[in-house]
Protein backbone atom coordinates (compact mmCIF):
# COMPACT_ATOMS: atom_id res chain seq x y z
CA UNK A 1 0.00 0.00 0.00
CA UNK A 2 2.59 2.48 1.08
CA UNK A 3 4.73 1.77 -1.96
CA UNK A 4 1.78 2.40 -4.22
CA UNK A 5 1.08 5.69 -2.52
CA UNK A 6 4.73 6.57 -2.79
CA UNK A 7 4.80 5.89 -6.52
CA UNK A 8 1.67 7.91 -7.14
CA UNK A 9 3.06 10.86 -5.21
CA UNK A 10 6.25 10.67 -7.23
CA UNK A 11 4.17 10.57 -10.40
CA UNK A 12 2.27 13.64 -9.21
CA UNK A 13 5.44 15.57 -8.42
CA UNK A 14 6.88 14.83 -11.86
CA UNK A 15 3.59 16.00 -13.37
CA UNK A 16 4.00 19.26 -11.52
CA UNK A 17 7.54 19.56 -12.77
CA UNK A 18 6.92 18.64 -16.40
CA UNK A 19 3.40 20.02 -16.79
CA UNK A 20 4.06 23.78 -16.90
CA UNK A 21 6.94 23.64 -19.43
CA UNK A 22 4.80 21.44 -21.71
CA UNK A 23 1.97 23.95 -21.51
CA UNK A 24 4.38 26.76 -22.42
CA UNK A 25 5.66 24.69 -25.35
CA UNK A 26 2.14 24.15 -26.68
CA UNK A 27 1.28 27.83 -26.33
CA UNK A 28 4.44 28.85 -28.21
CA UNK A 29 3.60 26.31 -30.91
CA UNK A 30 0.13 27.82 -31.20
CA UNK A 31 1.47 31.35 -31.54
CA UNK A 32 3.98 30.08 -34.12
CA UNK A 33 1.19 28.59 -36.24
CA UNK A 34 -0.87 31.76 -35.89
CA UNK A 35 1.96 34.03 -37.05
CA UNK A 36 3.06 31.68 -39.81
CA UNK A 37 -0.40 31.30 -41.25
CA UNK A 38 -1.13 35.01 -41.09
CA UNK A 39 1.92 35.87 -43.21
CA UNK A 40 1.55 36.63 -46.94
CA UNK A 41 2.27 33.46 -48.93
CA UNK A 42 5.31 35.08 -50.56
CA UNK A 43 6.72 35.97 -47.16
CA UNK A 44 5.92 32.70 -45.49
CA UNK A 45 9.48 31.46 -46.02
CA UNK A 46 10.43 33.73 -43.10
CA UNK A 47 8.53 31.51 -40.70
CA UNK A 48 7.33 28.20 -42.09
CA UNK A 49 4.77 26.33 -40.01
CA UNK A 50 6.09 23.74 -37.56
CA UNK A 51 4.86 20.83 -39.68
CA UNK A 52 6.69 22.21 -42.72
CA UNK A 53 9.83 22.43 -40.64
CA UNK A 54 9.39 18.81 -39.60
CA UNK A 55 8.67 17.64 -43.17
CA UNK A 56 11.57 19.42 -44.82
CA UNK A 57 14.09 19.55 -41.99
CA UNK A 58 13.61 16.25 -40.19
CA UNK A 59 11.64 13.80 -42.33
CA UNK A 60 13.60 14.50 -45.51
CA UNK A 61 16.53 12.19 -45.01
CA UNK A 62 19.04 14.03 -47.19
CA UNK A 63 18.47 17.25 -45.33
CA UNK A 64 18.50 15.53 -41.96
CA UNK A 65 21.74 13.66 -42.69
CA UNK A 66 23.43 16.84 -43.79
CA UNK A 67 22.61 18.43 -40.45
CA UNK A 68 23.57 15.30 -38.52
CA UNK A 69 26.93 15.14 -40.26
CA UNK A 70 27.46 18.80 -39.39
CA UNK A 71 26.51 18.00 -35.82
CA UNK A 72 29.12 15.26 -35.71
CA UNK A 73 31.85 17.66 -36.81
CA UNK A 74 30.77 20.28 -34.34
CA UNK A 75 30.86 17.67 -31.59
CA UNK A 76 34.36 16.62 -32.68
CA UNK A 77 35.63 20.21 -32.68
CA UNK A 78 34.03 21.28 -29.42
CA UNK A 79 34.98 18.16 -27.48
CA UNK A 80 38.59 18.28 -28.74
CA UNK A 81 38.70 21.92 -27.68
CA UNK A 82 37.13 21.11 -24.33
CA UNK A 83 39.58 18.32 -23.54
CA UNK A 84 42.52 20.59 -24.38
CA UNK A 85 41.01 23.39 -22.27
CA UNK A 86 40.53 20.99 -19.36
CA UNK A 87 44.09 19.70 -19.50
CA UNK A 88 45.68 23.13 -19.97
CA UNK A 89 43.32 24.88 -17.55
CA UNK A 90 43.70 22.40 -14.73
CA UNK A 91 47.45 22.16 -15.15
CA UNK A 92 47.87 25.90 -14.98
CA UNK A 93 45.49 26.18 -12.01
CA UNK A 94 47.45 23.52 -10.13
CA UNK A 95 50.71 25.34 -10.87
CA UNK A 96 49.19 28.63 -9.72
CA UNK A 97 48.04 26.97 -6.50
CA UNK A 98 51.54 25.65 -5.83
CA UNK A 99 53.48 28.86 -6.32
CA UNK A 100 52.16 32.31 -5.62
CA UNK A 101 54.47 33.88 -8.21
CA UNK A 102 52.98 31.72 -10.96
CA UNK A 103 49.53 32.92 -9.97
CA UNK A 104 50.47 36.61 -9.81
CA UNK A 105 52.38 36.36 -13.09
CA UNK A 106 49.84 34.50 -15.20
CA UNK A 107 46.39 34.97 -13.72
CA UNK A 108 45.99 38.49 -15.15
CA UNK A 109 46.52 37.06 -18.63
CA UNK A 110 43.88 34.41 -18.03
CA UNK A 111 41.51 37.27 -17.24
CA UNK A 112 42.56 39.09 -20.41
CA UNK A 113 41.90 36.01 -22.54
CA UNK A 114 38.44 36.00 -21.04
CA UNK A 115 37.79 39.68 -21.70
CA UNK A 116 39.13 40.01 -25.25
CA UNK A 117 36.18 39.55 -27.62
CA UNK A 118 36.63 36.26 -29.43
CA UNK A 119 35.89 37.94 -32.76
CA UNK A 120 38.92 40.16 -32.29
CA UNK A 121 41.24 37.16 -32.00
CA UNK A 122 39.70 35.23 -34.89
CA UNK A 123 41.59 36.96 -37.74
CA UNK A 124 44.96 36.32 -36.13
CA UNK A 125 44.17 32.70 -35.38
CA UNK A 126 43.16 32.28 -39.03
CA UNK A 127 46.34 33.87 -40.28
CA UNK A 128 48.56 31.73 -38.15
CA UNK A 129 46.82 28.40 -38.12
CA UNK A 130 44.75 28.35 -41.28
CA UNK A 131 41.03 28.17 -41.71
CA UNK A 132 40.28 24.58 -40.82
CA UNK A 133 39.90 22.20 -37.88
CA UNK A 134 42.90 23.48 -35.88
CA UNK A 135 41.71 27.06 -35.79
CA UNK A 136 38.19 26.04 -34.77
CA UNK A 137 39.60 24.00 -31.91
CA UNK A 138 41.76 26.92 -30.82
CA UNK A 139 38.69 29.16 -30.65
CA UNK A 140 36.98 26.56 -28.47
CA UNK A 141 39.97 26.42 -26.14
CA UNK A 142 40.20 30.19 -25.82
CA UNK A 143 36.51 30.58 -25.13
CA UNK A 144 36.21 27.72 -22.63
CA UNK A 145 39.45 27.68 -20.65
CA UNK A 146 38.75 30.50 -18.21
CA UNK A 147 36.02 28.85 -16.09
CA UNK A 148 38.22 25.79 -15.74
CA UNK A 149 41.20 27.82 -14.49
CA UNK A 150 39.17 29.93 -12.07
CA UNK A 151 37.03 27.11 -10.71
CA UNK A 152 39.95 24.74 -10.24
CA UNK A 153 42.06 27.42 -8.59
CA UNK A 154 39.18 28.49 -6.35
CA UNK A 155 38.58 24.89 -5.30
CA UNK A 156 42.25 24.25 -4.54
CA UNK A 157 42.56 27.43 -2.52
CA UNK A 158 39.29 27.28 -0.61
CA UNK A 159 40.35 24.49 1.75
CA UNK A 160 39.40 25.52 5.32
CA UNK A 161 42.42 26.48 7.43
CA UNK A 162 41.53 23.86 10.03
CA UNK A 163 41.86 21.10 7.41
CA UNK A 164 45.30 22.42 6.56
CA UNK A 165 46.14 22.28 10.28
CA UNK A 166 45.43 18.54 10.30
CA UNK A 167 47.90 17.96 7.52
CA UNK A 168 50.44 20.32 9.07
CA UNK A 169 50.28 18.42 12.36
CA UNK A 170 51.26 15.28 10.49
CA UNK A 171 54.00 17.03 8.55
CA UNK A 172 52.48 16.14 5.19
CA UNK A 173 54.31 16.97 1.99
CA UNK A 174 52.92 19.44 -0.54
CA UNK A 175 52.08 16.59 -2.85
CA UNK A 176 50.12 14.74 -0.16
CA UNK A 177 48.32 17.95 0.67
CA UNK A 178 47.48 18.51 -2.99
CA UNK A 179 46.32 14.97 -3.68
CA UNK A 180 44.51 14.14 -0.46
CA UNK A 181 43.20 17.55 0.54
CA UNK A 182 43.16 20.29 -2.07
CA UNK A 183 42.17 18.26 -5.10
CA UNK A 184 39.21 16.44 -3.54
CA UNK A 185 38.12 19.73 -2.01
CA UNK A 186 38.18 21.28 -5.48
CA UNK A 187 36.18 18.57 -7.25
CA UNK A 188 32.72 20.17 -6.91
CA UNK A 189 34.04 23.49 -8.23
CA UNK A 190 35.96 21.70 -10.99
CA UNK A 191 32.84 19.93 -12.22
CA UNK A 192 30.86 23.15 -12.10
CA UNK A 193 33.61 24.62 -14.28
CA UNK A 194 33.44 21.68 -16.71
CA UNK A 195 29.73 22.21 -17.13
CA UNK A 196 30.07 25.89 -17.94
CA UNK A 197 33.04 25.29 -20.24
CA UNK A 198 31.35 22.46 -22.12
CA UNK A 199 28.52 24.82 -23.09
CA UNK A 200 30.99 27.55 -24.05
CA UNK A 201 32.97 25.09 -26.13
CA UNK A 202 29.91 24.22 -28.21
CA UNK A 203 29.32 27.91 -28.77
CA UNK A 204 32.99 28.29 -29.67
CA UNK A 205 32.78 25.50 -32.25
CA UNK A 206 29.72 27.00 -33.92
CA UNK A 207 31.10 30.55 -33.90
CA UNK A 208 34.46 29.28 -35.19
CA UNK A 209 32.80 27.71 -38.20
CA UNK A 210 31.42 31.05 -39.29
CA UNK A 211 34.99 32.15 -39.91
CA UNK A 212 37.00 29.02 -40.53
CA UNK A 213 35.25 27.50 -43.50
CA UNK A 214 37.71 24.91 -44.75
CA UNK A 215 36.93 21.24 -44.44
CA UNK A 216 33.65 19.44 -43.88
CA UNK A 217 30.98 21.92 -42.74
CA UNK A 218 29.80 21.71 -39.15
CA UNK A 219 26.60 23.14 -37.72
CA UNK A 220 27.92 26.69 -37.79
CA UNK A 221 28.73 26.52 -41.49
CA UNK A 222 25.34 24.99 -42.22
CA UNK A 223 23.52 27.67 -40.25
CA UNK A 224 25.27 30.32 -42.33
CA UNK A 225 24.61 28.42 -45.54
CA UNK A 226 20.88 27.93 -44.87
CA UNK A 227 20.56 31.58 -43.95
CA UNK A 228 22.20 32.66 -47.20
CA UNK A 229 19.96 30.38 -49.28
CA UNK A 230 16.82 31.23 -47.30
CA UNK A 231 16.32 27.57 -46.38
CA UNK A 232 14.43 28.45 -43.23
CA UNK A 233 13.17 24.93 -42.50
CA UNK A 234 16.70 23.52 -42.44
CA UNK A 235 17.86 26.54 -40.50
CA UNK A 236 15.43 25.47 -37.81
CA UNK A 237 16.72 21.90 -37.92
CA UNK A 238 20.30 23.06 -37.44
CA UNK A 239 19.15 25.36 -34.67
CA UNK A 240 17.35 22.55 -32.88
CA UNK A 241 20.39 20.29 -33.03
CA UNK A 242 22.75 23.04 -31.82
CA UNK A 243 20.50 23.64 -28.83
CA UNK A 244 20.18 19.93 -28.17
CA UNK A 245 23.95 19.59 -28.21
CA UNK A 246 24.29 22.48 -25.76
CA UNK A 247 21.68 20.99 -23.46
CA UNK A 248 23.21 17.53 -23.73
CA UNK A 249 26.74 18.58 -22.73
CA UNK A 250 25.41 20.76 -19.91
CA UNK A 251 23.28 17.91 -18.62
CA UNK A 252 25.99 15.32 -19.26
CA UNK A 253 28.62 17.13 -17.24
CA UNK A 254 26.08 17.85 -14.52
CA UNK A 255 25.38 14.12 -14.39
CA UNK A 256 29.08 13.28 -14.35
CA UNK A 257 29.60 15.74 -11.50
CA UNK A 258 26.80 14.22 -9.46
CA UNK A 259 28.22 10.79 -10.13
CA UNK A 260 31.63 11.76 -8.77
CA UNK A 261 30.85 14.15 -5.91
CA UNK A 262 27.08 13.73 -5.45
CA UNK A 263 27.54 11.33 -2.55
CA UNK A 264 29.02 14.00 -0.32
CA UNK A 265 28.28 17.31 -2.02
CA UNK A 266 25.01 18.99 -2.92
CA UNK A 267 25.40 19.84 -6.58
CA UNK A 268 23.01 22.19 -8.25
CA UNK B 1 50.61 29.83 0.61
CA UNK B 2 51.46 31.17 4.01
CA UNK B 3 53.27 29.52 6.85
CA UNK B 4 52.41 25.86 6.89
CA UNK B 5 55.59 24.83 8.62
CA UNK B 6 55.36 23.20 11.95
CA UNK B 7 57.58 24.96 14.44
CA UNK B 8 60.13 23.02 16.39
CA UNK B 9 59.33 22.05 19.89
CA UNK B 10 62.01 20.94 22.27
CA UNK B 11 61.64 17.26 23.03
CA UNK B 12 61.50 17.11 26.81
CA UNK B 13 63.73 14.09 27.24
CA UNK B 14 66.64 15.84 25.57
CA UNK B 15 68.91 18.45 26.98
CA UNK B 16 69.03 19.91 30.44
CA UNK B 17 66.64 19.57 33.30
CA UNK B 18 65.71 23.21 33.67
CA UNK B 19 62.26 23.45 35.17
CA UNK B 20 62.71 20.11 36.82
CA UNK B 21 60.27 18.22 34.56
CA UNK B 22 60.71 14.48 34.86
CA UNK B 23 61.29 12.56 31.65
CA UNK B 24 57.76 11.17 31.76
CA UNK B 25 56.20 14.63 31.56
CA UNK B 26 53.99 14.70 28.46
CA UNK B 27 54.11 18.42 27.92
CA UNK B 28 55.35 21.41 29.82
CA UNK B 29 54.80 25.11 29.25
CA UNK B 30 57.41 27.34 30.85
CA UNK B 31 56.62 31.04 30.97
CA UNK B 32 55.06 30.82 27.54
CA UNK B 33 53.83 34.07 26.05
CA UNK B 34 52.39 34.90 22.67
CA UNK B 35 52.08 38.25 20.99
CA UNK B 36 50.72 38.20 17.45
CA UNK B 37 52.27 40.33 14.70
CA UNK B 38 49.28 42.70 14.92
CA UNK B 39 50.21 43.43 18.53
CA UNK B 40 47.52 41.30 20.17
CA UNK B 41 48.92 40.01 23.42
CA UNK B 42 47.14 36.67 23.64
CA UNK B 43 48.97 34.62 26.24
CA UNK B 44 51.03 35.94 29.12
CA UNK B 45 53.68 33.85 30.85
CA UNK B 46 51.80 30.59 31.24
CA UNK B 47 53.44 27.66 32.99
CA UNK B 48 52.04 24.22 33.64
CA UNK B 49 52.76 20.62 32.79
CA UNK B 50 50.87 17.44 32.15
CA UNK B 51 51.96 14.06 33.49
CA UNK B 52 50.63 10.71 32.29
CA UNK B 53 47.17 10.07 33.70
CA UNK B 54 46.45 13.76 34.18
CA UNK B 55 43.41 15.39 32.64
CA UNK B 56 44.12 19.10 32.75
CA UNK B 57 41.36 21.47 31.79
CA UNK B 58 41.94 25.12 31.02
CA UNK B 59 38.81 27.12 31.63
CA UNK B 60 38.44 30.78 30.86
CA UNK B 61 36.35 33.41 29.09
CA UNK B 62 36.01 33.37 25.31
CA UNK B 63 38.97 34.85 23.48
CA UNK B 64 41.36 34.50 26.39
CA UNK B 65 44.01 32.68 24.39
CA UNK B 66 43.10 29.12 25.36
CA UNK B 67 43.21 27.87 21.79
CA UNK B 68 46.43 29.77 21.17
CA UNK B 69 47.92 27.80 24.04
CA UNK B 70 47.08 24.50 22.34
CA UNK B 71 48.31 25.72 18.97
CA UNK B 72 51.64 26.54 20.59
CA UNK B 73 51.64 23.18 22.38
CA UNK B 74 51.17 21.36 19.09
CA UNK B 75 53.71 23.40 17.16
CA UNK B 76 51.11 24.88 14.81
CA UNK B 77 52.17 28.20 16.28
CA UNK B 78 55.45 29.23 17.83
CA UNK B 79 55.69 30.92 21.22
CA UNK B 80 56.93 34.52 21.35
CA UNK B 81 58.85 33.71 24.50
CA UNK B 82 59.15 30.89 26.96
CA UNK B 83 59.48 27.24 26.16
CA UNK B 84 57.17 24.39 25.22
CA UNK B 85 58.55 20.90 25.70
CA UNK B 86 56.65 17.91 24.48
CA UNK B 87 57.57 14.26 24.87
CA UNK B 88 58.18 12.11 21.83
CA UNK B 89 55.15 10.44 20.38
CA UNK B 90 51.98 11.34 18.57
CA UNK B 91 49.64 14.06 19.60
CA UNK B 92 45.88 13.62 19.51
CA UNK B 93 44.14 16.87 18.61
CA UNK B 94 40.39 17.35 18.56
CA UNK B 95 39.26 20.75 17.32
CA UNK B 96 36.04 22.56 18.13
CA UNK B 97 34.97 21.88 14.57
CA UNK B 98 35.14 18.15 13.85
CA UNK B 99 37.23 18.89 10.71
CA UNK B 100 36.07 15.74 8.94
CA UNK B 101 36.85 15.67 5.24
CA UNK B 102 33.39 15.70 3.65
CA UNK B 103 34.44 13.53 0.71
CA UNK B 104 35.55 10.67 2.94
CA UNK B 105 33.31 8.19 4.68
CA UNK B 106 33.55 7.72 8.44
CA UNK B 107 35.90 4.78 7.89
CA UNK B 108 38.13 6.74 5.51
CA UNK B 109 38.16 9.79 7.77
CA UNK B 110 39.25 7.72 10.72
CA UNK B 111 41.97 6.14 8.59
CA UNK B 112 43.34 9.54 7.51
CA UNK B 113 46.05 10.01 10.13
CA UNK B 114 47.35 6.46 9.68
CA UNK B 115 47.40 7.15 5.97
CA UNK B 116 49.40 10.35 6.47
CA UNK B 117 51.80 8.40 8.65
CA UNK B 118 52.25 5.77 5.93
CA UNK B 119 50.67 2.77 7.66
CA UNK B 120 49.78 -0.08 5.36
CA UNK B 121 46.21 -0.78 4.37
CA UNK B 122 45.45 -3.68 6.69
CA UNK B 123 46.97 -1.89 9.69
CA UNK B 124 44.93 1.23 8.86
CA UNK B 125 41.74 -0.76 8.62
CA UNK B 126 42.33 -2.58 11.86
CA UNK B 127 43.16 0.54 13.83
CA UNK B 128 40.21 2.43 12.36
CA UNK B 129 37.85 -0.41 13.14
CA UNK B 130 39.02 -0.54 16.76
CA UNK B 131 38.78 3.22 17.18
CA UNK B 132 35.32 3.39 15.63
CA UNK B 133 34.22 0.64 17.96
CA UNK B 134 35.70 2.45 20.96
CA UNK B 135 33.74 5.64 20.25
CA UNK B 136 30.59 3.60 19.67
CA UNK B 137 30.06 4.24 15.99
CA UNK B 138 30.23 0.70 14.62
CA UNK B 139 27.80 0.41 11.74
CA UNK B 140 28.37 3.97 10.55
CA UNK B 141 31.59 3.21 8.67
CA UNK B 142 30.13 3.93 5.27
CA UNK B 143 28.30 7.12 6.21
CA UNK B 144 29.51 10.48 4.96
CA UNK B 145 29.99 13.24 7.56
CA UNK B 146 27.05 15.21 6.17
CA UNK B 147 24.75 12.42 7.33
CA UNK B 148 25.98 12.56 10.94
CA UNK B 149 24.80 14.62 13.90
CA UNK B 150 27.17 17.07 15.60
CA UNK B 151 27.83 14.63 18.43
CA UNK B 152 28.61 11.78 16.05
CA UNK B 153 31.00 13.97 14.09
CA UNK B 154 32.94 14.71 17.28
CA UNK B 155 33.14 10.98 17.98
CA UNK B 156 34.59 10.39 14.52
CA UNK B 157 37.07 13.19 15.12
CA UNK B 158 38.08 11.57 18.39
CA UNK B 159 38.36 8.14 16.78
CA UNK B 160 40.61 9.58 14.07
CA UNK B 161 43.14 10.68 16.69
CA UNK B 162 42.77 7.50 18.72
CA UNK B 163 44.08 5.44 15.79
CA UNK B 164 47.59 6.77 16.48
CA UNK B 165 47.33 5.80 20.15
CA UNK B 166 48.75 9.15 21.31
CA UNK B 167 50.07 9.50 24.84
CA UNK B 168 48.83 13.10 24.87
CA UNK B 169 45.53 14.55 23.69
CA UNK B 170 44.50 18.15 23.04
CA UNK B 171 40.81 19.00 23.11
CA UNK B 172 39.94 22.48 21.92
CA UNK B 173 36.35 23.05 23.10
CA UNK B 174 35.24 19.89 21.34
CA UNK B 175 31.70 19.96 22.70
CA UNK B 176 31.20 23.72 22.61
CA UNK B 177 28.77 23.61 19.71
CA UNK B 178 26.65 20.76 21.05
CA UNK B 179 23.44 20.84 23.02
CA UNK B 180 23.60 20.22 26.76
CA UNK B 181 22.24 16.68 26.66
CA UNK B 182 24.67 15.54 24.00
CA UNK B 183 27.48 17.30 25.80
CA UNK B 184 26.79 15.47 29.08
CA UNK B 185 26.63 12.17 27.28
CA UNK B 186 29.87 12.79 25.41
CA UNK B 187 31.56 13.88 28.65
CA UNK B 188 30.79 10.45 30.05
CA UNK B 189 31.97 8.76 26.89
CA UNK B 190 35.17 10.76 26.93
CA UNK B 191 35.89 9.68 30.50
CA UNK B 192 35.26 6.08 29.54
CA UNK B 193 37.73 6.39 26.64
CA UNK B 194 40.18 8.32 28.84
CA UNK B 195 40.15 5.41 31.28
CA UNK B 196 40.48 2.87 28.49
CA UNK B 197 43.17 4.54 26.37
CA UNK B 198 45.12 6.05 29.24
CA UNK B 199 46.30 9.27 27.60
CA UNK B 200 47.14 12.55 29.27
CA UNK B 201 44.89 15.40 28.22
CA UNK B 202 44.74 19.16 27.90
CA UNK B 203 41.09 20.14 27.55
CA UNK B 204 39.82 23.61 26.73
CA UNK B 205 36.34 24.78 27.63
CA UNK B 206 34.41 27.73 28.97
CA UNK B 207 31.98 25.44 30.73
CA UNK B 208 32.80 25.16 34.45
CA UNK B 209 30.77 22.04 35.10
CA UNK B 210 32.36 20.23 32.22
CA UNK B 211 35.79 21.34 33.46
CA UNK B 212 35.34 20.06 36.99
CA UNK B 213 33.49 16.95 35.92
CA UNK B 214 36.18 15.72 33.55
CA UNK B 215 39.45 16.74 35.05
CA UNK B 216 42.12 15.84 37.52
CA UNK B 217 43.25 19.48 37.39
CA UNK B 218 41.51 22.70 36.42
CA UNK B 219 43.44 25.82 35.46
CA UNK B 220 41.52 29.07 35.44
CA UNK B 221 42.68 31.51 32.82
CA UNK B 222 42.12 35.27 32.77
CA UNK B 223 40.77 37.21 29.83
CA UNK B 224 43.31 38.51 27.32
CA UNK B 225 46.19 38.45 27.80
CA UNK B 226 45.60 34.98 29.19
CA UNK B 227 47.33 34.22 32.46
CA UNK B 228 46.77 31.28 34.79
CA UNK B 229 44.87 32.77 37.73
CA UNK B 230 44.58 29.69 39.85
CA UNK B 231 44.82 25.94 39.58
CA UNK B 232 42.54 23.45 41.27
CA UNK B 233 43.09 19.80 42.01
CA UNK B 234 39.87 17.86 41.52
CA UNK B 235 39.78 15.09 44.11
CA UNK B 236 36.87 12.97 42.86
CA UNK B 237 37.92 9.44 41.96
CA UNK B 238 37.30 7.88 38.56
CA UNK B 239 35.14 6.40 37.18
CA UNK B 240 32.78 9.33 37.61
CA UNK B 241 29.15 9.37 36.65
CA UNK B 242 26.61 12.11 36.14
CA UNK B 243 25.39 11.88 39.73
CA UNK B 244 28.63 13.57 40.70
CA UNK B 245 27.13 16.83 39.51
CA UNK B 246 24.60 16.72 42.33
CA UNK B 247 27.27 16.08 44.96
CA UNK B 248 27.59 19.09 47.35
CA UNK B 249 31.37 18.85 47.11
CA UNK B 250 31.10 19.19 43.35
CA UNK B 251 28.91 22.26 43.72
CA UNK B 252 31.35 23.78 46.17
CA UNK B 253 34.30 23.23 43.87
CA UNK B 254 32.57 24.65 40.79
CA UNK B 255 31.54 27.56 42.98
CA UNK B 256 35.16 28.25 43.86
CA UNK B 257 36.24 28.04 40.24
CA UNK B 258 33.41 30.32 39.22
CA UNK B 259 34.43 32.84 41.87
CA UNK B 260 37.96 33.05 40.49
CA UNK B 261 36.54 33.70 37.05
CA UNK B 262 34.10 36.30 38.33
CA UNK B 263 36.69 38.22 40.35
CA UNK B 264 38.78 38.54 37.26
Amino acid sequence: MSTARHTSSRLRSSTYRLGPPIVVFLVVLGIWYAISLSLDPDRQFLLPTPNEVIDVGFVNQDNLFQVLEGLLWTVAVSMTGLVIAIVLGMTSAIMMSQAKWVETSFYPYAVIIQTVPILAIVPLVGLWLGFGFTSRVVVCVIISIFPIITNTLFGLQSVPASFHDLFTLHRSSRLTRLVKLQFPNALPAIFAGFRISAGLSVIGAIVGEFFFRKGIPGLGRLLDLYRARLLTEQLFTALVFSSLLGILVFWGFGFLGRLVVGKWHETT
Amino acid sequence: MGDRQISNIQPSNHGDTRGGGSSSTLISFENVSKTFPDGTHAVDSVSFKVEPGQFVTVVGPSGCGKSTLLRMGSGLLSASSGEVRRSEGNLGYVFQDATLLPWRTVQKNVELFCELRGFDRSERRKRAKDAIELVGLSGFNRHYPAALSGGMKMRVSLARSLTLDPPLFFFDEPFGALDEITREYLNLELLRIFAHAGFGAVFITHNLYEAVFLSTDVLVMSSRPGRILKSFSIPFPYPRDLDLRFDPAFAELTGEVSEVLRDE
